[in-house]
């Protein structure tokens, strides 16, 4: 068989969990809200990799369904959440978080 | 197996490059880098298409997106706002217990001992035929989420002012 060449499915279990972790990792340790943005990107994709692995282990086509849908989701996330940004920077100025403590402006 | 760890190894040491480099431009660019290592799971995992539209939607669409935002704001390394030593240091903290929880949770799970099994599932002819034939209805409901995130974001892109300039 040419795929997964004798990789346990525990592997990519810590793979994905490592890319999780990085990707919350991000969103804590940054001001910014575009790489916050990248880093939910990571963990979305850390989610996926996991499904897409399940998927094949069990061979189940069902969880790469999953994985097309939440790609589209991440797609139409992005696109709304980069216009908020845009709207945000052109009241604020900024792209810092610590300026969106308060609910009004 | 091989293959499996130079992936891997490139996708966590872009992702960690991704969250400590400075300039937001070079995090566009690291994380492109973890995409298409993750594309490249994707193919050993025997899911072509997925690998295929992984790399078509990520690494084309929504990283391009995003790097024309930051161009449009015209973001770079001097205004990018950096957290004091002490939240830093308490971000690294939280998210290495969170390591530790999922690594204890997972460890020695009994579904985890499942053998990869021989089956082709990733191919378009088959991963088609389940996506309209079982997933047919939230296959359409993707396509309203997906219109009304284009109205949204054209909505909310739009200029307020567009009266007063008129």
């Amino acid at each position: 068989m040419k795929t997964a060449q004798g990789v346990p499915l525990d592997y990519y279990v810590w793979l994905s969990a490592a890319l999780f972790t990085i990707g919350v990792l991000g969103v804590l340790y940054r001001r910014n809200a575009i790489v916050i943005f990248m880093c939910i990107e990571l963990m979305l994709n850390a989610v996926n990799l996991l499904l897409v692995a399940f998927s094949n282990y069990y061979s189940d086509p069902s969880g790469q369904v999953f994985v097309f849908f939440i790609m589209a989701v991440a797609a139409a996330e992005v696109a709304v959440g980069l216009a908020i940004l845009i709207m945000m920077y052109r009241n604020t100025k900024t792209t810092d978080i610590n300026i969106l403590n308060r609910l009004k402006w | 197996m091989n293959l499996f760890y130079f992936l891997s190894f490139v996708a966590i040491l872009c992702a960690l490059l991704v969250v400590f480099s400075k300039n937001p431009v070079h995090s566009v660019l690291y994380l492109i880098l973890t995409f298409f290592s993750i594309a490249g799971h994707y193919v050993l995992l025997n899911a072509q298409f997925l690998a295929v539209v992984h790399v078509i939607v990520y690494a084309g669409a929504i990283m391009v997106l995003f790097l024309y935002v930051i161009m449009l704001l015209n973001l770079n390394q001097e205004q990018e706002p950096h957290k004091d030593n002490k939240l830093k240091f308490a971000a690294t903290i939280l998210a290495g217990m969170l390591m530790l929880i999922l690594i204890a949770s997972l460890k020695g799970t009994a579904l985890l001992s499942t053998t990869n099994t021989h089956v082709e599932i990733g191919q378009v002819k088959d991963l088609g035929r389940v996506l309209f034939k079982e997933y047919l209805l939230p296959f359409e409901i993707t396509s309203i989420l997906l219109l009304a995130a284009l109205v949204g974001a054209v909505m909310l892109g739009k200029s307020e002012h567009k009266q007063e300039i008129k």
